[in-house]
């Protein structure tokens, strides 16, 4: 079953190419709540302070939060991708990230050879690539704009291609930040069915967002983030 | 008693800041990115098409660059070294051929994780891929170039003797030192941002250092101070093979010292500060 669970999690971003001392000395003023120095005297801009949690099989959270809140480093955590400077962090499942959908797609190939190019970040071998392929390539609907260069798609179609190939496979865990909200309304029926129907098969959903209109039809819990701590966690229906 | 197999997870992620298992972590990443060698090779190869794209001639530029380049600088070092051409040519294709693949991919090195930041803040996936892709990157366009190694070799009727397969031990050197200076590079240069153009300064002036347009023999008895330069040696176990029916043992000896020095060089900063890249591209 898959799982997640966070204790005490801190992630730090260290701020490197500062400039002269006067720029640390105003940054570390009396009132700045999130840049402070760490143990080595270093500005840090402190992204997630002891966030504990513990997410179980079934549950769809919705993370809340203002801009700057922590959503998406919290989301790049729990990927693996940012590693704890303190804390601990487990995380039982396979993991799919819809984080920056552009990311690791080049946009001189076509979407058939991106697809291809994803299955090979996921380590799959050529008989899960080609099911990949085939499944990615009906979902998305592209059509013949499957053997275009995808720097001739539009947003839209970005998108698409996107969500295609990150939810054919079926994840046991789905990280995403809020962006599906462009395409057209066919699609957006069609991306919904998805993501229901992987969520159906019991597994995580996290996702980013602002829209309580989301939160309220596909998540069934809240963890409201404030300055990179939790201010809030709970069920939908409080909102 | 036996526990249900199904029903472990196929991906299980466990960080903790108090036991962060460094060693472990970076021996992982080695033995996840060397699996995946396909990927790697596939980056690489599209990097290429990428960067030749709407070129008729592609990468074989490379080689009419490095064909033109052999021509002229065989004509002129010859006679400035007064040396034989049937002498002098093998010598200077073998080691301009291995030090444009070697020189690029330390130039490229110090940018290849820089460059995939896109893809390290999207997914977790192991660094060393980054060190691999640069390495095939490079030694694909240096496959080109090779074959003129065999031209000058059959115009000159140079035909080495077994010792030449003594050059795959050489080749597999370069390919681990690749690795290594790969990662280490490409971790100094995501935290350094002058490094690169410091690499750059020192790959020049390595290239004059560097016996390639000149023979070691010509410094007479101060030919032993060679070993300290580590391009020397890595060229000579190539070069060695392939012209000189060998090499000096010291050579290889120091090759073998410099490749171990890179490897737990390389070994010890990617595992203390491998959990850090990700802050630092």
């Amino acid at each position: 079953m898959a799982r997640i669970c966070a204790e005490g999690l801190r992630i730090e971003f260290p701020l490197y190419h500062l400039g002269a001392r006067s720029m640390k000395k105003r940054l570390l003023g009396a009132a700045s709540r999130r840049v402070k120095a760490d143990a080595h005297n270093r500005v840090v801009i402190s992204a997630l302070s002891d966030l504990s949690f513990t997410i179980e099989s079934g549950e769809r959270v919705a993370l809340v939060g203002h801009n700057g809140a922590g959503k998406t480093t919290l989301l790049r955590s729990l990927a693996g991708i940012y590693e704890p400077v303190g804390g601990r962090l487990t995380v039982e499942g396979e993991i799919g990230t819809l984080i920056d959908p552009a990311a690791g797609m080049d946009i001189l190939s076509t979407g058939r050879e991106n697809i291809r190019l994803r299955g090979l970040y996921r380590g799959l071998n050529a008989e899960q690539i080609a099911a990949l392929e085939a499944e990615a390539a009906e979902f998305s609907g592209l059509g013949e704009f499957l053997d275009v260069p995808i720097h001739g798609y539009s947003a839209g179609m970005s998108i698409r291609l996107a969500f295609a190939v990150a939810t054919a496979s079926q994840p046991q865990i789905l990280l995403m930040d809020e962006w599906f909200n462009t395409g057209d309304a066919e699609f957006l029926a069609k991306a919904e069915k998805k993501l229901e129907q992987l969520i159906t098969a019991s597994e995580i959903l996290v996702i980013a967002t602002h829209d309580m209109d989301v939160v309220k039809r596909w998540c069934n819990r809240v963890i409201t983030l404030e300055a990179g701590r939790i201010v809030g966690d709970g069920v939908v229906d409080k909102f | 008693m036996n526990s249900e197999p199904a029903l472990k997870p196929v991906f299980y992620l466990s960080l903790d800041a108090a036991n962060p298992r460094q060693a472990e972590k970076a021996l992982a990443d080695l033995r996840d990115g060397l699996s995946q060698w396909r990927l790697a090779l596939a980056l690489a190869r599209l990097e290429l098409r990428n960067r030749y794209r709407g070129s008729v001639l592609g990468p074989v530029w490379m080689s009419l660059s490095t064909l033109i380049m052999l021509i002229g600088l065989g004509l002129l070092y010859g006679t400035l070294f007064k040396l034989e051409l049937s002498d002098y040519l093998p010598h200077l294709a073998v080691s301009l051929i291995i030090w444009q693949w070697i020189s690029t991919f330390i130039i490229e090195a110090c940018s290849t994780l820089i460059n995939a930041e896109g893809v390290i803040r999207q997914m977790r996936l192991p660094y060393t891929l980054h060190a691999l892709r640069a390495a095939f990157r490079n030694t694909l366009v240096a496959a080109h170039s090779l074959p003129l190694i065999l031209v000058v070799f059959l115009v000159f009727g140079r035909v080495p003797g077994p010792e030449a397969f003594l050059a795959i031990f050489g080749f597999l050197l370069i390919g681990i030192n690749m690795i290594a200076a790969g990662l280490l590079l490409g971790m100094l240069c995501a935290r350094f941002r002058d490094i690169p153009s410091l690499v750059a300064n020192a790959v020049q002036l390595a290239f004059f250092a560097t016996p390639i347009l000149w023979k070691p023999e010509l410094l007479g008895d101060a030919m032993v101070w060679m070993a300290l330069n580590p391009f020397y040696a890595l060229l000579e176990t190539i070069r060695g093979p392939l012209v000189e029916g060998g090499g000096p043992l010291l050579a290889w000896v120091a090759a073998l010292f410099y490749t171990t020095l890179n490897v737990v060089l390389a070994g010890a900063i990617f595992a203390r500060f491998r959990a850090r890249i990700a802050f630092w591209v």
